[in-house]
């Protein structure tokens, strides 16, 4: 029953399909690209994950039902709790609850193992009181999301090595995490228009110049330079001192693919019919550029742009994955990551990896909504 | 008398080829316009045929200055009678009179910006050349917009919502829009279908009437060049090799170049036998052309002097100049001739 509505879904986008109907005929590049935008089914799921990932990572220390330092050395490596609605005896209960968690030693192995207390229920509660936080970094408060009452505890995806609940890390590691790529592209994204766009516009040995300094600069071994780079940091700087460092060595390496992109789109709308047309009809320099070139090559360069996040994402994991990048006591996912380092975690708690999950889920994201901004970017191909 | 509006003298233009052989090789270069020169009075049309590759847009490019000429001048004898060199015109100068040679692009896919709205494209001229207020440019794009047959409440649409014989109308209708007075034509047809084709070559002339425009037609379809030029120059290889009236041209041409040009001219009567001449070898490169005579390769009437020395453009009869050494002696084919025998 369920695809014949879709069915009939698909039947009317392939209607409305011809761009040139006659409501479109008066619709700008970026009402155009929307309409195309719309049409990508994944893209638009994409936007709505990202969407709330970084709602998430916006409200994180509401989310969190424990903060960053928060640990209980009784609940070292304790597995994911699983969220019941009915109880031992069989009994249905509306609130989602979680058993409490008894460490034990296997009588085998001497190994610590955690049970579930079937005796001892904590529900899940809206909006509890817990730890202090800053709401937006504003406002402060001591009122969490969800959790359960004290002396309960609730490990939705496990603990690590210190008892720090994992979730609330991966929630508060988001914060890092997402925020560098966009703050490193955004600066990437500056630098390649300008250079990107000089090397394009004024051609010659400027452009020569340009483009061998951007091969040699790509030419590095990326690993070897971010540990050279790292290693120039300070090693005991404040934590928003340090996320800057880390984010300008990132745009270091990152602008030269957006200023590539630029000067290559520069170039061939340089020579546009419509471009000379305008040169022609004795239309400026300065004016040319704003009103033919830039808004030419702009929606391309968001397409690079989106699609160069993930790359940072990666980066910015893999850093931190070796020590080289965000330090406790910050989190990002590559710090989290830092535990699967050892095999034992991973062969006997592989809840740790779950961040690796996220990281996967928000890279994959990324690509297919840079894949839909890619098909929207040029409305007017046929 | 006859004003003259433009006199091209030696005009050349080298595009810069890299060498492939060495990394820091010494950039060599091609010449795709080789001392062309030609007189143009006010209110003719002059017509620039020749094969793909032969130069025919580049010149034309050259001429409204959207490609830099390498040497040469453009004079460009104005409406108050003062003679300028276009190309090398800078600043003010450049743009009083900027406005008075235009041009309309082959491409009416290419040729208009996607991102803005047909009122944008066409009044864009106008907000580059002169300070007017907004009532004035209204007014100024809706006549024009009448004129070339566009109707008045489609302009705020985007280009994607026109077809091509409408994106030509809007192409022409902002090449017209500062008045100018010499307008050249890059293939301004061959990209339309045959109807509309007829539709807007009828449209220039009737502009061509109202205004006293002069245009530079460049075309590849002697058709159409048979029926709106005054004058027609043939080029070859970046080179002129023959220039005369229209009449005189189709009549009587005087390079064999010219006589395998007509050849191809289609025949309406299908009964007619075709004596259509097949140019052997291929189009020489022009980064490497053959020595004396460019056309020797493929020419039925060659000697050693063609293989040998260089043809000057000449003058032959009235107003006809031509590019072969055997200009006088040899008793080429025109169009005409065979529509003599069709009757």
């Amino acid at each position: 029953m369920s695809t014949l509505p879709l069915f009939r879904r698909q039947k009317t986008t392939a209607a409305a399909k011809p761009l040139a109907s006659a409501d479109t005929n008066y619709s700008s590049q970026w009402r155009l690209m929307y309409l195309r935008f719309k049409k990508h089914k994944l893209a638009r799921i994409s936007l709505i994950i990202l969407g709330l990932l970084y709602a998430v990572a916006l409200f994180a220390q509401f989310i969190a039902p424990y903060d960053l330092q928060s640990y209980d050395s009784k609940y070292v490596n304790a597995p994911p709790m699983a969220l019941r609605f009915v109880d031992a005896d069989g009994k249905f209960h509306i609130k989602p609850f979680v058993y409490e968690l008894k460490s034990t030693r296997d009588p085998e192995t001497m190994r610590k193992m955690f049970v579930a207390n079937k005796e001892k229920r904590y529900s899940l509660q809206m909006f509890v009181k817990g730890e202090r936080y800053k709401f937006l970094g504003l406002i402060p408060t001591s009122t969490h999301m969800f959790g359960v009452e004290q002396p309960g505890r609730l490990f939705l995806l496990g603990t690590d090595g210190m008892g720090r609940d994992l979730f609330s890390r991966i929630v508060l590691g988001s914060q890092i995490s997402l925020s560098i790529p966009l703050v490193g592209v955004g600066i990437s994204f500056v630098i390649g228009l300008i250079i990107g766009g000089i090397s394009g516009y004024f051609g010659g040995w400027i452009d020569s110049l340009i483009q061998r300094i951007i091969e040699i600069i790509r030419s590095f071994p990326t690993l070897p330079l971010w540990m050279a780079l790292s290693a120039a940091i300070p090693p005991r700087i404040p934590v928003v001192t340090m996320y800057l460092y880390i984010v300008i060595i990132f745009s270091l390496i990152g602008w030269t693919d957006l200023a590539r992109v630029v000067r290559g789109k520069f170039i061939s709308l340089k020579n546009e019919d419509y471009v000379v047309a305008a040169k022609i009809a004795g239309v400026g320099n300065t004016k040319i550029i704003v009103k033919h070139l830039v808004p030419g090559f702009l929606s391309y360069l968001v397409v690079a742009t989106t699609l160069a996040i993930p790359g940072m994402i990666l980066g910015e994991t893999a850093m931190s994955f070796l020590g080289l990048g965000i330090r406790s006591p910050a989190t990002s996912w590559g710090v989290l990551l830092q535990e699967a380092q050892m095999i034992e975690n991973v062969a006997l708690y592989p809840w740790k990896l779950f961040p690796l999950g996220i990281v996967i889920l928000t890279v994959l994201t990324y690509n297919f909504l840079g894949d839909g901004l890619r098909d929207a970017a040029d409305p007017y191909k046929k | 008398m006859k004003k003259p509006i433009l006199n091209v003298k030696n005009l050349n233009k080298d595009f810069q080829v890299k060498s492939k052989k060495t990394f820091f090789g010494k950039p060599s270069s091609v010449r795709v316009l080789s001392d062309i020169s030609f007189e143009l009075d006010e209110g003719e049309t002059l017509s620039i045929v020749g094969e793909s590759g032969s130069g025919k847009t580049t010149l034309g490019r050259c001429i409204v200055k959207g490609v830099s000429a390498s040497s040469g001048d453009v004079v460009y004898h104005s409406e108050s009678g003062e003679s300028v060199d276009f190309l090398k015109l800078k600043g003010k100068g450049a743009k009083k009179f900027r406005k008075d040679i235009q041009m309309i692009f082959q491409d009416p896919y290419s040729s208009l910006s996607p991102r803005m709205s047909v009122y944008d494209i066409i009044s864009e001229p106008l907000v580059a050349n002169f300070k007017l207020n907004k009532s004035e440019i209204d007014a100024k794009v809706t006549d024009i917009a009448e004129k070339t047959g566009l109707n008045a409440s489609y302009l705020k649409r985007y280009p994607h919502a026109f077809s091509g014989g409408q994106r030509q109308r809007i192409a022409i209708a902002r090449a017209l829009i500062t008045q100018p007075r010499l307008i050249v034509c890059d293939e301004a047809v061959s990209a339309l279908d045959v109807s509309i084709q007829a539709q807007i070559i009828n449209l220039l002339k009737d502009l061509q009437e109202q205004y006293r425009i002069t245009y530079i037609f460049i075309s590849h379809d002697l058709s159409i060049v048979q029926n709106i030029s005054d004058r027609v120059a043939v080029m070859h290889l970046g080179r002129i090799v023959e220039q005369a009236s229209t009449d005189s041209l189709f009549g009587s041409p005087k390079h064999p170049y010219t006589e395998a040009l007509m050849s191809a001219v289609p025949q309406p009567d299908p009964e007619q036998k075709k004596s259509r001449i097949i140019l052997e070898g291929e189009v020489p490169n022009p980064a490497n052309p053959p020595s004396g005579c460019h056309f020797h390769p493929r020419c039925a009437y060659r000697t050693d002097k063609c293989v040998q020395e260089s043809p000057a453009l000449r003058e032959v009869g009235d107003r006809h100049y031509v590019a072969c050494h055997y200009a006088e002696e040899l008793n080429l084919k025109g169009v005409h001739d065979d529509a003599v025998n069709i009757s």
